[in-house]
């Protein structure tokens, strides 16, 4: 296989483990408003990506890192011409990083829901950008002769419009599903019954909106074989909402996570071998041909990855194996008796 | 101003932001696995206490490093996309690896020891923070490698098709000389402000706690001296002194060595840095090295040098006392345009010749606090007379002091390659392959509308602000609650939800043998609120 290839797969790889892992992570943040009614719920909704959530905002800093250095005239072009989306992802990201790590360092109400605000805010902004954003790419921006693209507020225009907006809406409301499933995963007792009640309204909303952007992505830009994850995608989000109805937990979360990976895998699979289409002119596209690194760059990258990264996702699994205890928001002498299965001291 | 001083300023205002949090958690991070190791192999409660209380504020400063860090990766490709373009090859090389390398490592092994104090065996436990320790270390040499390819190109060839630069050999690229050298200086930095950060506030603390031992003891209280909290909490500071006279006085050494050798070889690669920073305008044999310079500074002929030092500044460069004869600004700036065509190629001589001198004059401050704490406090003493105000005031004179200078350092460093974003390398003259790989600023910046770009830093100053006030009130906050007051972690082997030392009674509850949840912790700090 090209060198060159083989990093579009890795970028794409970096990226699905991004969506994969923050995406849970968001949908926890936008559950904090909806099922945290009291500072015990709130506190153990929380903690269910409390020891987790800055590794797996990491795959974005390495996603952004691999794109830098595999291919530098996409990250050039695309983090200059995304100028504004990506100044709001930053914030959002700031936000709900500190909120996430202070929250617990001042003991009082007002500063707890200053942190939570911090936190909505931030899990609802980052998905909603990262969905307009990539949709307007797929889509096609105005990338000149030399594969630039100008920012500003004339280009605006590029980045709204429905089939965007539709990205945005889809990927919020996905992740939303995908982090009520991860909320059935890691709790028990009531938090874990109450989330059990939002299958219906979130599951359709999900649905409906991951569906019609999946069709809408598969039918404007898909190939032949990528009608393979477009249906894997529907199957997902759909098997998802089942399994989380018949209170399947690890099926239900397994499937949002097949979801995830799916329509990251639809969205690179459409693009390539496009980095970012011209809606100028397809010869202006940026292609993986001419963005690329050199060969020896390449090489050097693909050995370093083909070392480290196997050893990332051992020990951020090894993570996820410690702390796969449930948790409960319920009081001690009421709660069910905690499974302590996976507790290394006991194991 | 236009694009490129915006540009310049938003990149300044981002990176100075960043590196007052960054040196803090490089050196804090292997003084509190050290606090650790030392609980673990003596089952010392004192030792456990400091690392809890060092810890706290280890975390609440991490999170900074965290965010700000976010903007610098991304800010490469916003504002300066010609730069990124040009350099990508190289450049992006060392960023990739510094983020699957050390942040995974980092932030993986950082959430284990944050929520596996009752979770993880012992040894394990402290495993996660020894690695987080080497982890951000790592992730500094991989960045100071890519800073130090823009300070001394090596290790690329330019490739004129392309119109960039290309790798070519990947360990010159990590065994550049300018890394090395810039890497151990500031490590040796990073160490002086954790060692300076941490001797301050355990000087500070043992001040105020032995002065209220003396306040109820004088009351008549009943104090059982050792089971008043208060003293449990003294007793925590003791082992942090030390670690904090040792770290400091091996740091000031470490930054003595490695500064020197950082500047022989900037004589050597950058001598207009160098001539600017002594605001030596005309090449001269045997320059002394000026300590006070008046004039308006960026303008040579108004420059009067009022005190001057011998043999320094020779010694600087060539490692003698005399015979050195060392460029001038005029100099070398006729040479420059002779070399890369008209241009101002002198960097802000005010800006560089004055913050070389605060780098060197603040250090002053670490070691002097050093030495005094030393004195004031050996065989056991706690002073609590006129002594013990001087050390506390010094104490907290001496704090702000090394992040004054590691940003001193760096601005000295960043604005003396000016107007370069990518210094060319000397050795490189003559080289058809090699030559053409240097970068104006000008040229590597982002075409923007200059409203988008005052935008974002109109943003980030403000939301730095507001963040830089909460930090800073945080961090007094905990220092201010001192150390926990329970000998080790509670072992119900129950539950993660409580994150170390979580503020001031937090610090307590956190370990306290609670809940097998979080929420129960979080139950029981309410409950210890209204007893307050």
């Amino acid at each position: 296989m090209e060198l060159e290839v083989l990093w579009f797969v890795l970028v794409a790889v970096l990226f699905a483990g991004y969506f994969l892992l923050e995406g849970f992570d968001f949908g926890i943040g936008m559950l904090l408003p909806i099922l945290g009614k009291d500072e015990r719920r709130r506190s153990a909704i929380i903690t269910t990506i409390g020891p987790v959530w800055d590794g797996n905002e990491v795959w974005l800093i390495v996603a952004g890192g691999a794109m830098f250095a595999a291919f530098p005239e996409w990250y050039a072009t695309m983090f200059s011409g995304l100028y504004l989306g990506l100044f709001g992802i930053i914030l959002a990201l700031i936000f709900r990083a500190v909120a996430l790590e202070w929250r617990s360092k001042v003991n009082t109400d007002r500063w707890r829901r200053w942190c939570d605000a911090g936190i909505i805010a931030g899990s609802v902004a980052t998905p909603l950008i990262w969905g307009i954003a990539i949709s307007s790419m797929l889509a096609g921006l105005p990338l000149d002769s030399e594969q630039r693209l100008s920012s500003g507020a004339g280009t605006l225009v590029h980045f709204v419009h429905p089939y965007s907006l539709l990205g945005g809406v889809a990927f919020t409301l996905v992740f939303l599903l995908h982090g009520l499933a991860f909320l059935r995963l890691k709790t028990t007792g009531t938090l874990r019954e109450e989330a059990a009640r939002l299958t219906p309204i979130v599951g359709g909303l999900a649905a409906v909106a991951g569906a019609a952007f999946v069709l809408w992505t598969q039918i404007a830009h898909g190939k032949d074989w990528t009608w393979a994850v477009a249906a894997l995608a529907l199957v997902g989000v759909l098997g998802g909402i089942a399994a989380l109805a018949g209170h399947r937990d690890g099926i239900a979360f397994t499937a949002t996570s097949i979801a995830t990976l799916a329509v990251t895998a639809l969205i690179f699979g459409s693009m390539y071998p496009n980095l970012m289409p011209s809606s100028v002119d397809p010869a202006f596209s940026l292609t993986i041909h001419n963005g690329a690194s050199s060969e020896y760059t390449l090489t050097i990258l693909t050995w370093t990855a083909a070392v480290i990264t196997p050893l990332v996702i051992l020990y951020q699994g090894w993570t996820y194996w410690v702390f796969s205890k449930r948790i409960s928001a319920d009081p001690v002498a009421l709660g069910a008796p905690a499974s302590t299965e996976g507790s290394p001291e006991k194991a | 101003m236009d694009l490129v001083d915006i540009s310049r300023w938003q990149f300044g205002i981002t990176t100075v932001y960043h590196f007052i949090f960054v040196p803090l958690t490089i050196g804090l991070a292997p003084l509190v696995a050290f606090m650790q190791t030392m609980w673990v192999a003596t089952d010392n409660p004192r030792w456990y206490r400091a690392t809890r209380f060092f810890g706290t504020v280890f975390l609440v400063n991490f999170a900074m490093g965290v965010v700000t860090g976010i903007v610098q990766e991304f800010q490469f490709g916003m504002n300066w996309s010609e730069f990124s373009r040009t350099v990508g090859d190289v450049f992006g090389g060392p960023l990739a690896l510094e983020g699957l390398a050390a942040f995974f490592l980092e932030s993986t092994f950082l959430g284990l020891w944050i929520f596996g104090w009752t979770r993880l065996p012992r040894w394990l436990h402290l495993t996660c923070i020894w690695i987080v320790a080497v982890a951000v270390n790592l992730s500094a040499y991989f960045i100071i490698v890519a800073n130090s390819f823009m300070q001394h190109p090596v290790g690329a060839e330019w490739n004129p098709e392309t119109g960039r630069a290309e790798l070519v050999d990947f360990v010159a690229l990590l065994t550049n000389n300018t890394a090395l050298a810039a890497f151990s200086h500031a490590v040796a930095g990073s160490f002086l402000t954790a060692g300076t950060f941490v001797l301050g506030v355990a000087c500070w603390s043992m001040v105020r706690e032995a002065r209220r031992g003396v306040a109820e003891a004088a009351d008549g209280a009943d104090s059982a001296a050792d089971s008043a909290p208060e003293n449990v909490r003294a007793s925590a500071h003791r082992p942090a002194l030390l670690v904090g006279i040792v770290t400091v006085v091996i740091a000031s050494f470490g930054l003595f060595f490695t500064g020197d050798t950082q500047a022989k070889l900037m004589f050597e690669q950058q001598p207009m840095k160098m001539a600017s920073a002594e605001s030596l305008c005309h090449t001269e044999s045997d320059p002394m090295f000026s300590v006070l310079t008046v004039g308006t500074h960026n303008n040579c002929d108004s420059v009067m040098h009022l005190i001057k030092v011998p043999f320094v500044l020779p010694f600087l460069a060539e490692g003698k006392f005399s015979g050195v004869t060392l460029e001038g600004v005029q100099d070398l700036q006729a040479q420059s345009q002779a070399m890369y065509g008209p241009g101002n190629y002198a960097p802000n001589l005010f800006v560089t010749y004055w913050s070389f001198r605060a780098m060197i004059g603040l250090m002053a401050f670490s070691f002097l606090l050093a030495v005094v704490a030393w004195w004031f406090t050996r065989k056991g003493k706690i002073p609590t007379d006129r002594r013990g105000t001087w050390l506390s005031t010094l104490a907290l004179v001496s704090l702000p002091m090394p992040f004054l200078a590691n940003s001193a350092g760096w601005i000295f460093t960043e604005m003396g390659r000016q107007p370069w974003v990518v210094h060319p390398n000397p050795e490189s003259r003559g080289d058809p392959r090699t030559e053409q790989i240097r970068l104006l600023v000008d040229m590597g910046v982002s075409d923007h509308a200059t409203w988008t770009v005052w935008t974002t830093l109109i943003g980030f100053t403000l939301v730095y602000g507001a963040l830089f006030v909460v930090w800073f009130w945080l961090i007094r906050k905990t220092v201010l609650a001192g150390p926990p007051t329970s000998d080790g972690p509670a072992d119900d082997g129950e539950g993660y939800g409580s994150p170390a030392g979580a503020d001031s009674g937090a610090a307590d509850s956190a370990e306290a043998p609670v809940s097998f949840t979080s929420s129960g912790a979080a139950a029981s700090d309410d409950r210890k609120d209204e007893g307050r």
